[in-house]
């Protein structure tokens, strides 16, 4: 049988890693580990530089909608690497019969999103294509930054060794319940707003009060479950993660519950995890916690030694278990 | 949270394994018939805090993992033809047929849908009048009920391009199975969804006829400790009986609207389970006056049925005969990835729970 692209290939956990490897590292080629943002060393400057593509859909979505999304992925991306996000590019793609009072709504976000981390919208691009050749709008940006030499390390989470801590600043899975929330075949109302926020200036503020930032990752597509499972592999360390210390809301905990799944493993758009050296974790609690994007902030686990680099999570109710990467979509369950 | 927090409370966790330590007098295997106490015990991880000598192993209630092969083929057979737009809920996606599942058809240009209940795909037929629109309809008693309810409904808005392709099935018989198959048990921990609807009596033979104890159990993780010592104590005094852990959800004598709904609109027949081949009268067909949206009936398709791969021993898991670490294929060839039983596939399979959640002490 023909082989062809399914939704799995998307969902950022082990297909996607499987398609971009034997697809486009086999390709392109690539200098490891991969990380969001690549950093190239230009005339004595480390520069960030990312991409990202938008395909949310619906494009209206509580707390937010795809051109914000566009601005904070992207700036999140570089912030995450150590930059200090300075420029971006955004390539629309949109469907004839589209409505322009909607274009024109989400372009003002996204001014208004760029304003607000500091960042420039300096070149882009307008495709329009046929009605069904695209679903409304696809939105792509790109960015890049400049980092101090002292912050290269951190994506690629050299330096960590057991004890570091590990530390993200809120609760986990709202952009995703409120995104589904709103999708027309899901028959529930929430309260629950996405979380989408550009994290710049808030991990500005903590580089630039911190020495021990051992790596820094946005919790996006895949989950923390993803993003620690990643980081595992790559500095070749077990984690040991504390269900009771990761927060989730209500209202999240709630629909997880009906819909099956798994909050760890739900997008977010406003979330990084950060891992602390041992000793600083404390500092850095204290300074996220006083900025209202990071008022929630937790210490949800450790670095710990484990040739096995599993990522191991103490359950809410004193068990142990082994916290794997997703393999494809979360889907809804049967009851 | 309010009814979740509470039944996660470690305190009280820890106690309750205590009491059950403090309780052990000899060896115990107990059964998890439903796939959501399997994936629950999983993902607290729950036998770890049990003592070694009290077993647990996973049953039948699965509905993924209890469907076989040829329902999927049939549902992909539908998915391939022109104008039709297939319905399921989502564990049925990644479900593998003999050579594709629904998940690579719908890659491959199949309209296929996912809903949370028969009534979305009721309302998907009335938005697409020129399609037909199949729903897949799986599950327990549990989900029975809702399939029923949208069978009235479309039949009282007489709704023409709405088809049913039933794979609904009765647990009771089920586990009546599982006891004549000479599985060592020593009791039940019995599904709480499924009797929310039926009533916890439906139990009732299995002490009457088969001295085994039966405890109707919630989904968290006090409910299952909980039912893990009520049947520790029955086996202890010899006292098998029914007993409701879930006294929250479930009464004995059940939800009677839904009953009659269900029974209303469908009629006991023999079915094949996979795993246990053809089971008397544990399955639901649609009656006589109902039989128009009867998809099988309205448009026959015919599919070659082949055998499960032989190595796999999803069957023997099914029947508590075995567990997931006894399968040659478990995690070598077969993993959430790839699955070939469909054990491996539903969130709350054994296989794919034993896989995700490994047990570490």
């Amino acid at each position: 049988m023909k082989e062809f692209i399914s939704l799995n290939q998307g969902s950022g956990g082990k297909f996607t890693h499987e398609l971009i490897e034997k697809v486009f590292i086999k390709r392109f080629g690539m200098a490891e580990p991969l990380t969001d943002s690549a950093i190239i060393k230009e005339s004595g400057f480390n520069i960030a530089f990312t991409t990202d593509s938008y395909v949310v859909d619906p494009l209206f979505f509580p707390g937010g909608n795809i051109g914000k999304l566009a601005i904070c992925g992207t700036v999140n991306d570089l912030a995450v690497s150590g930059a200090v996000p300075m420029y971006i590019s955004a390539s629309f793609i949109i469907e004839e019969g589209f409505p322009l009072n909607d274009l024109i709504e989400i372009t003002e976000s996204m001014a208004e999103e760029a304003s607000k981390a500091g960042v420039k919208i300096v070149t882009g691009d307008t495709k329009v294509v046929g009605k069904g050749k695209c679903d409304k709008l696809f939105i792509t940006t790109s960015g890049t930054g400049i980092l101090k030499p002292d912050f290269v390390r951190i994506s690629t989470g050299k330096g960590i060794k057991p004890g570091d801590k590990l530390i993200i600043n809120g609760p986990l899975g709202n952009h995703a319940i409120a995104v589904l929330s709103v999708r027309n075949n899901l028959s529930f109302r929430t309260t629950v707003t996405s979380d989408c926020a550009s994290l710049n200036h808030l991990i500005q503020t903590v580089l630039q009060s911190c020495t021990e930032i051992l790596f820094m990752r946005d919790l996006t597509r895949g989950g923390l479950a993803t993003v620690l499972n990643e980081l595992a592999g790559m500095i070749k360390s077990g984690i040991m993660i504390n269900e009771l210390s990761i927060p989730v809301d209500d209202p999240v905990k709630g629909l997880c519950e009906v819909l099956g799944f798994d909050p760890l493993y739900l997008a977010n758009e406003g979330k990084v995890l950060i891992v602390a050296g041992s000793g600083e974790e404390q500092k850095v609690l204290d300074i996220l916690r006083s900025d209202p994007l990071g008022k929630d902030s937790e210490i949800i686990g450790e670095i710990v030694q484990d040739k096995h680099e599993l990522v191991l999570l103490n359950t809410s109710v004193g068990g142990r278990r082994i916290l794997d990467m997703p393999s494809g979509e979360q889907f809804p369950r049967i009851c | 949270m309010k009814y979740i927090d509470e039944f996660r409370n470690k305190d009280l966790v820890a106690k309750l394994a205590d009491l059950i330590n403090k309780s052990v007098i000899r060896d115990y295997t107990f059964m998890e018939v439903c796939g959501g106490h399997t994936a629950a015990i999983h993902r607290f991880g729950l036998k770890s805090l049990l003592p070694g000598n009290v077993r647990l192993i996973s049953g039948p209630g699965c509905p993924v993992c209890v469907t076989e092969t040829d329902f999927i083929d049939k549902a992909i057979a539908y998915s391939r033809m022109k104008d039709v737009i297939i319905t399921t809920f989502g564990d049925l996606l990644k479900v593998p047929g003999s050579t594709s599942s629904l998940e690579k058809e719908k890659a491959a240009g199949a309209d296929v849908r996912i809903v949370l209940s028969g009534l979305n795909a009721l309302e998907i037929a009335r938005l697409n009048s020129g399609k037909k629109i199949i729903f897949l309809g799986i599950g327990f008693e549990t989900t029975a009920p809702g399939t029923a309810v949208t069978i009235k409904q479309a039949d009282e808005e007489n709704i023409k391009n709405f088809f049913l392709l039933s794979a609904h099935k009765l647990m009771p018989p089920a586990m009546e199975a599982i006891i004549k198959e000479g599985v060592r048990l020593d009791g039940f921990i019995c599904p709480g969804h499924v009797a929310a609807i039926t009533g916890s009596s439906i139990f009732n033979f299995i002490p009457e006829r088969y001295n085994l104890g039966c405890v109707v159990t919630g989904f968290e993780p006090y409910d299952i400790l909980q039912s893990i010592l009520m049947l520790i104590k029955q086996v202890n005094k010899n006292t098998p009986k029914v007993e409701i852990e879930y006294n929250r959800a479930v009464t004995i004598g059940g939800n009677s609207m839904a009953q009659r709904h269900m029974s209303e609109v469908f009629e006991p027949c023999n079915t094949r389970w996979r795993g246990f081949g053809v089971i008397l009268l544990s399955g639901l067909t649609l009656r006589k006056v109902y039989e128009k949206f009867n998809v099988e009936n309205k448009i026959p398709v015919k599919i070659n049925y082949q055998a499960d791969n032989e190595l796999c021993i999803c069957g023997k898991i099914l029947r508590g005969l075995e567990t997931p670490d006894d399968c040659p294929l478990f995690a070598e060839i077969c993993y959430p990835e790839n699955p070939l039983g469909a054990c491996m596939v539903s969130n709350e399979g054994a296989c794919n729970s034993w896989y995700k959640y490994s047990q570490v002490k």
